[in-house]
C-alpha cells in the first residue's frame, strides 16, 4: 500500500536520506530500525509530507504522495505519531483525542472512533478530564496513539515509542501496536529497541547513515550476523 | 464551525440570556446618562475590542503580536481619507477590510517566524508603517496629519457596540469551534498540530486577519471622534502595549477575563488621570506590576482560586 523509491532527503547541503526504497502491504508491521542520527524519522516525516523529498517518488494506494502538504497525506489515511508522542500538555485527554479526528474525513466518524479508541486504551476513558501533561510517559505514548487512531488511519508510523519508557510499558505498548494491525492498520514502526521491535513486525529493513543496508522477515533479521553483532551485542 | 464535541462545548444556557441583557442594558445606557459617560463607555468598548481582537489569535496560540497599533492606525487613516467619500458605516468597514488586507499580507510574509523573532517583526511592523506614513506626508502631499470628518458621540457609541457585538460573538464562536482547538494546538506543539492534519499556515493567517478587521474598524470609528490626526496619534504604540498588558491583568485564557481586564484598566486609567494627575503613571504602572507578580491567572484567575478554596472548606467542613 505504501511504496517509496529511491528517496533522496536533504537538510540543506546535508543528504540524510540517500535513494531509499521500502514498501509496507496490507495489514502488516513494519520495522524500521537503526542507530541515532540513521535518518529514520526523517523517512517518517517524508512520507507525511512534513519535509520534501529531493529525488524519487512516494506512492500511497495507488497515488503520488511526495510533496503534497501534511494535512492532505493525512486526509488520505497516513497518520504519525511524533517522537516521544508528543500530546498536548494543556488540553485534556480528550480534547487531545478529539483533535486527532481533525480532518474532514475523520469528524464525521468522531463518536466511533472515540469508542474504539477508549476500547483499545480503557485508561484514556478513565483520564479523559486529566490534562495531557499530568500523565505517565506510558500514558502519554498511549494517548499519542489513540489521537493517531481519531484519523482513522490506514496506515499508522510510529515513532520510537519505547523511548524512556520502562520495559514493562514497553512491552504492553507492543501488545496494543500488535492489537491495531488486527483491526486492520498497517503500521511502520521505528526504533532503536531494536529486538522488540523486529519481534513484534512481519518485516523489517536496517537503515545506517541513510541507506538501508539490510531487509527481510524479522526472524531473518534476528538471526542476521550483522544485525546481532552490530544492535544486539550479540 | 462543526463543533468537535458534546456536552462541555455546548455553552452554558445562562450566557445568551446575560449577553443579550447586557447589550440591551448598553443600547439604552445614552438615552439615560449624560454624554461623559457615554464618551467614557465607547472608550471601554474600544479597549475590549483590541484586548479581544488581539487575545484571541495570541492567546492561544502564543504567537505574541505587538502590531495591534499598525492596525488600528491603518483603520484611523482610512477613515481620515474616506470619511469625505462615503458615509460613516461604509467607512467603518472599509477601515477594518484594509486592515484585514494588510494582515493577510504580513501573515503570509512573517507566520514563520516563531517566539521573540514573530514579536519583535510585528512591533517593527507597525514602527515602519508609522514612519513611512509620516515620509509619505512629508514628501509626498507636504503637510503631517489631517483632519477627520467628524461625527457625533451617540453614532460613535452605537458603531461601537455593534462591533464590540460582533467580536465577542465571533471569539465565543471561534473558541467553541474546532478552529478554537486548532488555534490551541498550534500554541503547544505545532509539531504535533502538523500531525493532526490542521493546515497551520492558513489558519494563523486567517485569523491574525480576522482580528485585524476588528482592529482596523474600530480605528476608523475612533477617528471621528478625534478630528486631527497623525501618525504618531494613528500609529502610538501605546495602542500594542495595552491589549497586552488588559489580557493579562484580566486572565488571558477567559473571554470574560479579557473583558473585565479591558473594562477595568481603561476605567482605572481615566480615573487616574482625572483625580492624580501626576501619580498617574506611577500608580498604574504599580498596580500593573503587583498584578503580573501575584496574580498569574488575572482577575479572573483570582476568582478561580478563590471559588476552588470556598469549595475545599465547605468540603473540609462536612
Amino acid at each position: 500500500m505504501l511504496k517509496l523509491t529511491n528517496i533522496s532527503t536533504s537538510y540543506g547541503k546535508v543528504r540524510v536520506l540517500r535513494e531509499v526504497s521500502l514498501e509496507v502491504a496490507e495489514n502488516e508491521i513494519v520495522a524500521l530500525v537503526g542507530a541515532n542520527g540513521a535518518g529514520k524519522s526523517t523517512m517518517l516525516n517524508t512520507i507525511s509530507g512534513i519535509v520534501n523529498p529531493t529525488s524519487g517518488s512516494i506512492e500511497f494506494l495507488g497515488k503520488r504522495i511526495d510533496g503534497m502538504p501534511p494535512y492532505d497525506v493525512l486526509e488520505l489515511g497516513i497518520s504519525q505519531v511524533p517522537e516521544g508522542g508528543k500530546p498536548f500538555p494543556d488540553m485534556t485527554v480528550r480534547e487531545n483525542l478529539e483533535m486527532g479526528a481533525y480532518s474532514k474525513k475523520a469528524r464525521k466518524f468522531m463518536g466511533e472512533s472515540l469508542e474504539r479508541v477508549f476500547k483499545t486504551f480503557p485508561i484514556l476513558k478513565e483520564r479523559g478530564k486529566q490534562l495531557a501533561r499530568t500523565l505517565s510517559g506510558g500514558q502519554r505514548q498511549m494517548l499519542a496513539m489513540g489521537r493517531c487512531l481519531m484519523s482513522r488511519p490506514r496506515l499508522a508510523m510510529f515513532d520510537e515509542p519505547s523511548y524512556g519508557l520502562a520495559p514493562v510499558v514497553v512491552g504492553e505498548l507492543f501488545t496494543f501496536v500488535q492489537e491495531l494491525r488486527n483491526q486492520g492498520i498497517a503500521i511502520l514502526l521505528v526504533e532503536q529497541n531494536i529486538r522488540h521491535a523486529l519481534e513484534t513486525a512481519d518485516r523489517g529493513y536496517v537503515l545506517e547513515n541513510g541507506q538501508i543496508v539490510l531487509e527481510g522477515s524479522s526472524r531473518d533479521l534476528l538471526s542476521n550476523d550483522h544485525v546481532r553483532k552490530a544492535y544486539l551485542g550479540i | 464551525m462543526n463543533s468537535l464535541s458534546t456536552g462541555k462545548y455546548l455553552p452554558n444556557p445562562r450566557i445568551p440570556v446575560l449577553f443579550s441583557a447586557a447589550v440591551l442594558a448598553a443600547a439604552l445606557l445614552p438615552l439615560i446618562m449624560d454624554p461623559f459617560t457615554t464618551i467614557s463607555a465607547t472608550n471601554v468598548f474600544i479597549y475590549i475590542v483590541i484586548t479581544l481582537s488581539w487575545a484571541l489569535f495570541s492567546g492561544p496560540t502564543q504567537y505574541i503580536s505587538i502590531a495591534t497599533a499598525a492596525f488600528f492606525g491603518i483603520g484611523i487613516y482610512t477613515s481620515a481619507l474616506a470619511g469625505e467619500l462615503m458615509p460613516f458605516p461604509l467607512v467603518v468597514c472599509l477601515g477594518g477590510v484594509v486592515s484585514f488586507v494588510l494582515a493577510l499580507l504580513v501573515g503570509l510574509s512573517t507566520l514563520r517566524l516563531k517566539g521573540m523573532y514573530f514579536t519583535i517583526f510585528t512591533f517593527g511592523l507597525s514602527e515602519l508603517i508609522r514612519h513611512f506614513v509620516l515620509w509619505w506626508e512629508v514628501v509626498m502631499t507636504g503637510t503631517v496629519g489631517r483632519w477627520v470628518v467628524s461625527v457625533d458621540p451617540i453614532p460613535v457609541y452605537y458603531t461601537m457596540l455593534v462591533i464590540l457585538v460582533v467580536t465577542i460573538s465571533f471569539c465565543f464562536f471561534i473558541g467553541r469551534s474546532r478552529y478554537g482547538l486548532a488555534l490551541r494546538s498550534i500554541g503547544q506543539s505545532e509539531e504535533a498540530a502538523d500531525h493532526m492534519g490542521i493546515n497551520i499556515t492558513a489558519v494563523k493567517i486567517n485569523v491574525f486577519a480576522i482580528t485585524a478587521f476588528f482592529a482596523g474598524a474600530t480605528g476608523s470609528t475612533m477617528a471621528t471622534r478625534w478630528t486631527y490626526i497623525d501618525p504618531s496619534i494613528a500609529f502610538n504604540p501605546l495602542f500594542s502595549f495595552m491589549p497586552v498588558l488588559m489580557a493579562i491583568f484580566g486572565g488571558i485564557g477567559s473571554i470574560t477575563g479579557q473583558i473585565i481586564g479591558a473594562a477595568v484598566l481603561t476605567l482605572l486609567a481615566d480615573l487616574l488621570l482625572t483625580e492624580f494627575p501626576y501619580y498617574y503613571m506611577l500608580i498604574y504602572g504599580i498596580i500593573l506590576v503587583v498584578v503580573i507578580l501575584f496574580l498569574p491567572g488575572g482577575i479572573v484567575g483570582l476568582w478561580d482560586s478563590m471559588k476552588k478554596r470556598r469549595r475545599t472548606e465547605t468540603n473540609e467542613n462536612t
